[in-house]
């Protein structure tokens, strides 16, 4: 049957067809999926077609955390392939973590056939209104016409103004029907147009601002990363000599072994970012969003008063919990672009006055001493393998070139403040839902993107068994991955909150009836390794990387301190110049 | 304060819940809620009463912006605005109430849209605060059942909401 409404093409494909052709139309080279009853047409049609890879992962929660790492890693929008009903919940979890992150993805779920919705059909679930809350858009296809527009924008929402993961539900009736394919050139939305280009008043109130600032402070985030704007940055910073510090989410945004850079801040931030943060006088935050693990106690940190300029291109994460001064709507490229464009255009002659030369001298004083404090200090003695000493020797075996992904808790901030990541999109990790689980998959994810490149995926003993089932799907992949569990025989960050606020009362956090990870890595396929003496770490960091075993993945299981804690800590309803130095216990 | 908000968005199914959604999952205050499509039948007019502080407001605005469906937003309380709502109401129109209710509900410019042996039905519009007024002077025992559509709300002169 010839589509009248089509006059371009009359070739006829089944909605499943059309599905493959989207993606190709969109150059998608992975598609990270699971089979069952509502996509078998969709896989069926994969079956045919060699223009993406199927990586098929051992549970869907796997399948969105490697297309969010992708996405991460690549910054192109990461895909993934669910059935409906427990395929489509088994999803949720990465989708949310995609969401609080501002990742794009589209995914893809099948949908029980149209008539039958509203049944409590056979592996029924209403996937749009599950994950409305946790997607930045959803769509359910109700007639093939209208599937290639949607997988079209699907894309486009996903990747456009503040990234964010789209669900495309899709009815099995409609992938068996058949329609001719035509996708569109370009997106027209009249509901949904991103601004992308700041107010070039407010970006000139701005630079005066940080001219004229005596106790500046650049605070950048994930923003950065997700714009690809740290050229940019690094230019401004540069050119104005500010100090500058990274949210979680921002590290590589800057590189970290530059001068300029007082490290993370936050929580468990340097005590030179966090007394910074709270003691300058103009404050000027790049593509972050003020979280409540960055500012901690918010009376606290509105007790010092500054001038605060905000860029970003969302406009709710502007003087959402904290209110701002100059705030500027747009892409980080672009306002920043800017701002080094006037810099040496307009406010050329200003800024090389430094009229605040002395003032900002005076600054660094301050801040070099708060650095001489060095926070990130630990003992180098010990005959227990300290974890933060894996992590400095992990960051010296690799060169500091590795991409590293973490799971989260203590083994994710240490990888944090003693990686350093001197380029974006080489830090992968869950941040705004903190899900544990994701380590492996974003290893698998990251590996697949840069297939020569050095991936470790830092992870505790807890973390790593929440998605320890993708080690099959690494064997099947060739996926060279080094997991460097940091084993603390506790869910580490969860013990040391119980010795800190919960009077050593260890509930439920001791890791108890473990695998022999080595055993475990082989029965998988791969090369296991203990390492339980600091002086084996160096060597057997060098042999995981080493040429012999650059083409096997390498779980390496190290016994660590038992009560390591992560410091510096900003305490729940502390303000941020209020934190533990590891020295004060 | 009390705020009402309008909005056009795509009339699509899913979108009502979406900000709905939206209210629910942000804790922000819904005192009522009213969608129904306009003249162009691609979009749908919802009017928000809602309450919170400056800074909700804010938030509440440039959350519902976000939206992928929502293609315009304006708060009616940043200029001169005109608030309507609808009520019907059953009252008692026995002995001496069915006097009674007929002079109130002429000193409130209400109109008795139905008539039965023992009850009116009354259609009153208006600002909710009036419609408040109306029901309580009413006599308690009187009102058999109420029903309200929730606040209309659109600026005054020259302010169109349209795109
Ligand atoms: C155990 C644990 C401990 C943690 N401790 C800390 C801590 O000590 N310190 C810390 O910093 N975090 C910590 N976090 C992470 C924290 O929860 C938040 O995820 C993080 O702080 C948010 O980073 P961000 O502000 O850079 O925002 P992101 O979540 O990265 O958001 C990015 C912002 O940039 C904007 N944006 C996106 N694209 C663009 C663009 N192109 N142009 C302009 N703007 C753009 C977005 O709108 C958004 O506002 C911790 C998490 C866990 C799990
Ligand atoms: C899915 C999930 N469940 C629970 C938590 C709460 N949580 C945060 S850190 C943590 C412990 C992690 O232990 P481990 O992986 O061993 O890392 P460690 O802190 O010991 O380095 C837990 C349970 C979480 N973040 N995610
Ligand atoms: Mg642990």
């Amino acid at each position: 049957m010839e589509d009248p409404s089509n006059p371009t093409t009359g070739n006829q494909c089944t909605g499943a067809e059309i599905v493959i052709r989207c993606l190709q139309e969109e150059n998608v080279k992975f598609v990270f999926g699971y089979p069952g009853g509502a996509v078998l047409n969709i896989y069926d049609a994969i079956f045919n077609q060699s223009h993406f890879k199927h990586v098929l992962v051992r549970h869907e929660q796997a399948a969105v955390h490697a297309a969010d790492a992708y996405a991460r890693a690549t910054g192109e929008v990461g895909v993934a392939l669910v059935t409906s009903g427990p395929g489509a919940t088994n999803a949720v979890t990465g989708i949310a973590t995609a969401y609080m992150d501002s990742i794009p993805l589209v995914v893809l779920s099948g949908q029980v056939p149209a008539p039958s919705i509203g049944m409590d059909a056979f592996q029924e679930v209403d996937m749009v209104g599950i994950t409305r809350p946790c997607v930045k858009h959803n769509f359910l296809v109700k007639d093939i016409k209208d599937l290639a527009a949607t997988i079209k924008k699907a894309f486009y929402i996903a990747g456009t103004g503040r990234p964010g993961p789209v669900v495309v539900d899709i009815p099995k009736d409609i992938t068996a029907q058949f329609h001719a394919f035509s996708y569109p050139e370009t997106v027209e939305m009249r509901s949904y147009n991103p601004i992308l280009k700041g107010h070039s008043g407010q970006i000139k109130k701005a630079l005066r601002l940080m001219l004229d600032a005596k106790r500046p402070m650049l605070y950048t985030g994930g923003g950065i990363i997700l714009g690809d704007a740290s050229e940019q940055l690094v230019k401004l910073a540069r050119r104005l000599g500010f100090p500058i510090t990274n949210t979680l989410m921002g590290l590589g945004g800057y590189p970290a072994t530059d001068r300029q850079f007082v490290g993370m801040l936050g929580m468990h931030g340097t005590l030179e970012a966090n007394m910074a943060m709270q003691d300058c006088d103009v404050l000027i935050a790049i593509g972050a969003r003020f979280d409540d693990r960055v500012i901690g106690n918010p009376d606290h940190f509105f007790s010092k008063s500054r001038t605060i300029i905000h860029i970003d291109v969302d406009p709710s994460s502007i003087s959402k919990r904290v209110k701002v001064d100059v705030p500027i709507v747009g892409h980080v490229q672009s306002v920043l672009g800017e701002m080094n464009d006037l810099l040496d255009g307009e406010f050329k002659a200003a800024a090389d006055k430094k009229p605040e030369e002395a003032a900002i001298q005076a600054w660094w004083t301050q801040i070099e001493a708060w650095r001489s404090k060095k926070c990130l200090s630990y003992d180098r003695n010990s005959d227990i393998i300290k974890p933060q000493y894996v992590l400095e020797k992990l960051w010296e075996v690799t060169k500091g070139d590795a991409f590293i992904t973490s799971d989260v808790g203590q083994h994710q901030m240490w990888a944090a403040q003693y990686y350093k990541f001197d380029k974006p999109r080489r830090w992968i990790n869950s941040g705004g839902l903190g899900t544990m689980g994701v380590g492996l998959p974003y290893a698998m994810g990251v590996q697949l993107a840069y297939p020569d490149a050095q991936v470790a995926c830092v992870t505790g003993e807890a973390s790593i068994q929440m998605c320890i089932q993708e080690l099959s799907t690494c064997k099947q992949f060739h996926l060279p991955v080094k997991v460097i569990t940091l084993n603390n025989r506790y869910m580490g960050m969860v013990r040391q909150w119980q010795e800190f606020f919960y009077g050593n009362r260890y509930s439920e956090s001791y890791m108890d009836a473990l695998p022999d990870f080595v055993k475990l890595a082989e029965a998988y396929g791969h090369v296991g390794m203990r390492i339980e003496k600091p002086s084996d770490v160096e060597p057997a960091l060098k042999e995981a990387f080493g040429p012999k075993l650059k083409e096997r993945m390498v779980f390496m299981d190290f016994l660590t301190d038992q009560k390591e804690n992560v410091f510096p800590m900003v305490p729940n309803g502390k303000g941020l110049s209020e934190m533990i130095l590891a020295e004060e216990l | 304060m009390k705020h009402i908000i309008s909005l056009l968005m795509e009339n699509e199914a899913g979108a009502l819940s979406r900000v709905a959604g939206l209210f629910s999952a942000r804790a922000y205050n819904i005192e009522s809620l009213t969608v129904a499509p306009t003249e162009d039948p691609t979009l749908s007019r919802m009017t928000i009463v809602t309450s919170g502080s400056d800074e909700v407001i804010e938030q509440i605005i440039k959350q519902l912006n976000k939206l992928v469906d929502v293609v315009k937003v304006l708060d009616l309380n940043d200029g001169r605005y005109i608030e309507r709502e609808l009520m019907l109401v059953k009252v008692k129109a026995t002995g001496p109430f069915r006097e009674e209710m007929k002079r109130m509900c002429d000193i409130f410019r209400g109109r008795i849209i139905d008539v039965a042996d023992g009850s009116y039905t009354i259609e009153l519009t208006g600002t909710g605060s009036k419609l408040d007024a109306f029901l309580e002077a009413l006599d308690k025992t009187a009102i058999l059942e109420t029903v309200r559509t929730g606040a209309s709300g659109i600026g005054r002169g020259d302010r169109i909401l349209k795109i």
